[in-house]
């Protein structure tokens, strides 16, 4: 325990002096893709609630990348850009499209459970596609970064840094207290054995829906990050190969850890930042890459320290 | 919106669904009988568009190329679950469906590297190129006639082997009770290979059917791939006769939602709102009766299970 | 009839052309242990399944504590106090002991949608469930993960999760299936312990607990009930014998 507290202790201190390292070292592409690697890692640390704590083997969460974001860039089409209400917007928003697709999903489990969050996600990639006045199939500009009242400035690339690592942590936190949390609890023994979970007195119905719910707000949270991040916003966000991706960041980190996601996310971007250095058809090699870390490398980076949580 | 145009629309939704059921039918016969997710079913029918491009334009003739891609999609395909299927048999669905998603990006990107990422297009030898005259008084092209009459033949027959043969049988009881046939001392892994390659085969047939009408890129797979999971959700897991019913439904809801919801919402709405919530909602409608399908059956209409 | 706490009338349930539950009519008295025997395939798991709720009978009725609750799935069942141990053992085996044991108490205690409070070392929980295990006789193992007990340990741990979740009715399904005869013995006598507070509905092959620890016992076969009586007569009954228990009894 003392040594992952330690390790933990290290690497924040290095993701905190990343950016004046960057600058000093003149090399400040690192803090945009640092800055990547911390907001998709909310996305994964959300994702893992799910599938590496519930065993909800969602293939749709990309989809609320998607809402959080078009969330942030619809509101900046029509003006709206003061941050204080576009963020909050966008986690309420994700929490509602959660639960309207977990309402139907979580009614199904296995193979199903997963076509079907597949499928919801594309019908709103679709949707996406389809609005035609928010950019369509080339997507939108953001029309201007959200705005906190002078508190902080976005367009700050070392400002919005801490941003995304100060709510990175808080993310980490949070998904840890509540796992193991009486929810937490419950949760994990849903997956761990239904039949025995529900003759002790618990619905795991709810206990999974709630869950998929608050999933989908932090990730509709790391798409209002993203947004502003790069700028512009494309139905590709919630397409399958985002949300397979997401799925792989969890795995490859470990599920049911606390760090698993983040390393995870930061293990796959950066495999991908070094591919994509070689050739230009990187995933001709990511792709075999992954068929074989599943085949072969199951308990994800996080396994090979420590035994992951029960 | 005439009646002929309706009609017209309607068989274009029948065409389509015999190709979805054709890439169904395969899909839900290896999830039923091999408890596996196999994602890369998409990437056989790319495999099967491009290789018919490919060798049609090579040998310069349309059976000989149409044969060769077919063979050649099959060689993909077994070469695909020796390599790499296989050692996902006893894993659990997450692993396989991460697996094959590795593999997509893998095919995706190899037909890029070989072909480009722009679409190739496929010709049609001159005998299928014309259109033919319907009794509405409109024309209709003969290729897709073609495709409907090679659906239609292949459910058919499909329809005699797993109800009239002892493969059949095999089939239909391994869809039900796997563990059961192995106990009764079948040859599993036979089974299992030739369930595989006859899925294999017949995406191969839909991707070098399709090819022609849409436009062969890569890709193309996951985009029908997404469809035929909605199929099989509402077909339900294992059947065959689930796959047909299904992939006619949403062949037919989709085309015709796609050609006429608009019109159809123009006149009980504004025009303006017909305009931005008609397409919209068109692409979104098999999705919302698979939802309403699932409300009602969890399982799906004709599940084996 | 003084009200029983469980009531059976009638209870039908058809698996094609098997009928492995045929009008089955089933009463336990509060303070009861009553036993269910009977061959192979008789339809006891069938009928327990019913009794527990993860198992919708074609018809007739299921009464508990007066209430009628034959349409409630199995965790509202649980919530009103009927508890079950599952006859192949279902625990959580990456969990400790004391962790399976505590999720029982959180069962019944209040809500749980608590998302932040630490429920690893919540005193509320755990103090209860240590208590709960050295009832058992699990007192020592409590750290140890439940997949790493031995079977008889894991057959004991049923029961402590059933109990824990102080139940007024405790469904026992076959609790000593794969023990040998010196953990059948620590299981008897942890049975017998049990008799005195609560009801008890007990499934077995095991004879000599049955005798020893039932009330009233109902011998089952081929889906009804064959008879239903105290030990004694159910010993001597000639159809009980020709069916089931045979010449040794």
């Amino acid at each position: 325990m003392k040594l992952r507290l330690v390790l933990w202790g290290l690497a924040i201190a290095l993701l905190v002096a990343l950016p004046p390292l960057a600058i000093a070292l003149g090399q400040t592409y690192y803090i945009d893709l640092v800055r990547r690697m911390l907001i998709l890692s909310i996305a994964a640390i959300s994702l893992n609630l799910i599938l590496g704590y519930g065993g909800l083997v969602s293939f749709g969460h990309a989809a609320y990348l998607g809402v959080g974001a078009y969330s942030v860039g619809i509101m900046a089409f029509y003006g709206a850009s003061a941050g204080w209400l576009q963020w909050p917007l966008a986690v309420g928003a994700s929490a509602l499209v959660a639960a309207a697709i977990g309402a139907v999903s979580i009614r199904t489990s296995g193979i199903y459970f997963i076509m079907i969050t597949l499928a919801f996600t594309q019908m709103l990639y679709y949707l996406g596609l389809s609005l035609a006045e928010f950019g369509g199939d080339d997507g939108m500009r953001l029309k201007a970064r959200s705005q906190f009242s002078g508190l902080v400035d976005l367009g700050d690339p070392v400002a919005f840094y801490y941003v995304a690592l100060l709510l990175m942590l808080l993310s980490v936190v949070l998904v840890y207290r509540i796992v193991n949390s009486r929810f937490g609890m419950v949760l994990r023994a849903a997956k761990s054995n239904d039949a025995r979970t529900r003759a002790i007195g618990f619905s795991p119905y709810f206990y999974r829906l709630a869950a998929f719910v608050l999933a989908g707000a932090m990730c509709g949270l790391a798409g209002a990050l993203y947004a502003n991040h790069t700028n512009y916003i494309t139905p590709g966000l919630m397409s399958w190969q985002q949300s397979g991706d997401l799925m792989f960041m969890v795995i490859l980190g470990g599920m049911a850890s606390t760090a698993g996601p983040v390393l995870g996310t930061f293990a796959l971007l950066l495999i991908e930042e070094v591919l994509k250095g070689w050739t230009e058809h990187w995933q001709v090699v990511l792709g075999p890459l992954l068929v074989l870390s599943v085949i072969f490398f199951k308990r994800g980076l996080a396994g090979m320290f420590w035994k992951p949580d029960a | 919106m005439t009646w002929g145009l309706v009609f017209e629309q309607l068989l274009n939704g029948l065409q389509y669904g015999v190709m979805l059921f054709l890439m169904a039918a395969g899909l839900t016969l290896v999830l039923g009988i091999m408890n596996m997710v196999n994602l890369a079913h998409g990437s056989l029918y790319m495999v099967g568009a491009y290789l018919a491009v490919a060798l049609t334009g090579w040998t310069g003739n349309y059976f000989a190329g149409v044969a060769l891609a077919l063979l050649g999609t099959l060689l993909v395909g077994m070469a695909v679950e020796v390599v790499a299927l296989r050692a996902l048999y006893h894993r659990d669905h997450l692993d396989q469906v991460l697996a094959t998603f590795g593999l997509i990006l893998f095919f995706n990107e190899l037909v890029s590297m070989i072909w480009g990422r722009g679409a190739q297009y496929a010709s049609l030898p001159g005998w299928l190129q014309g259109h033919i005259d319907l009794f509405t008084g409109s024309r209709y092209p003969v290729y897709r006639v073609a495709i409907l009459v090679v659906g239609l033949s292949t459910a058919l027959i499909l329809w005699y082997v797993v109800t009239r043969t002892r493969l059949g049988m095999l089939v239909r009881a391994g869809a039900s009770n796997r563990t059961m046939v192995g106990a009764l001392g079948v040859n599993i892994r036979l089974l299992y290979t030739v369930v595989f390659g006859v899925g294999a085969a017949l995406a191969g047939l839909a991707g070098l059917m399709a090819g022609p009408i849409y436009a062969v890129q890569p890709g193309m797979g996951e985009l029908i791939l997404i469809q035929v999971f909605v199929v099989i959700v509402i077909g339900g897991i294992g059947s065959v006769r689930g796959a047909l019913v299904g992939a006619i439904i949403v062949g037919v809801v989709d085309t015709l939602g796609r050609a006429f919801l608009k019109p159809v919402l123009a006149s009980v709405i504004s025009p303006p709102a017909a305009e931005a919530a008609g397409p919209a909602l068109a692409s979104m409608l098999i999705y919302l009766l698979m939802a309403v399908v699932l409300a009602m059956r969890p399982a799906g209409l004709f599940s084996s299970r | 009839m003084r009200d029983s706490l469980l009531q059976v009338r009638g209870l039908t349930k058809q698996f094609g052309a098997l009928r492995a539950s045929d009008g089955i009519d089933f009463d336990v008295a509060e303070g009861e242990t009553h036993a269910v025997i009977g061959p192979n395939g008789a339809g006891k798991t069938t009928f327990i399944s019913q009794l527990a709720g993860n198992l919708r009978p074609d018809s007739g009725t299921v009464r508990f504590a007066g209430a009628d609750i034959t349409a409630l799935p199995a965790p509202r069942r649980a919530r009103l106090g009927l508890a079950r141990s599952f006859q192949i053992t279902s625990v959580y085996p990456d969990f400790s002991a004391l962790h399976n044991v505590a999720l029982a108490i959180q069962a019944r205690s209040g809500h749980s949608f608590r998302f932040w409070r630490d429920a690893r070392s919540d005193p509320s929980l755990l103090h209860p469930a240590k208590n709960v295990l050295h009832e058992v006789g699990l007192g020592g193992r409590s750290q140890v993960l439940a997949g790493n007990l031995a079977h008889g340990e894991q057959r004991q741990l049923e029961v402590a999760m059933a109990l824990a979740t102080k139940p007024r009715l405790l469904l026992l399904d076959e609790p000593m299936a794969g023990m040998g005869t010196e953990e059948s013995q620590r299981m008897i006598a942890l049975l017998a312990s049990l008799k005195r507070k609560h009801t008890i509905i007990l499934v077995e092959h095991d004879m000599d607990a049955v005798f020893r620890l039932a009330d009233r016992i109902s011998v089952l076969v081929y889906g009804r009930v064959i008879a239903s009586d105290t030990p004694e007569r159910v010993r001597a009954n000639e159809e009980v014998r020709r069916a089931y228990l045979g010449t040794q009894a």
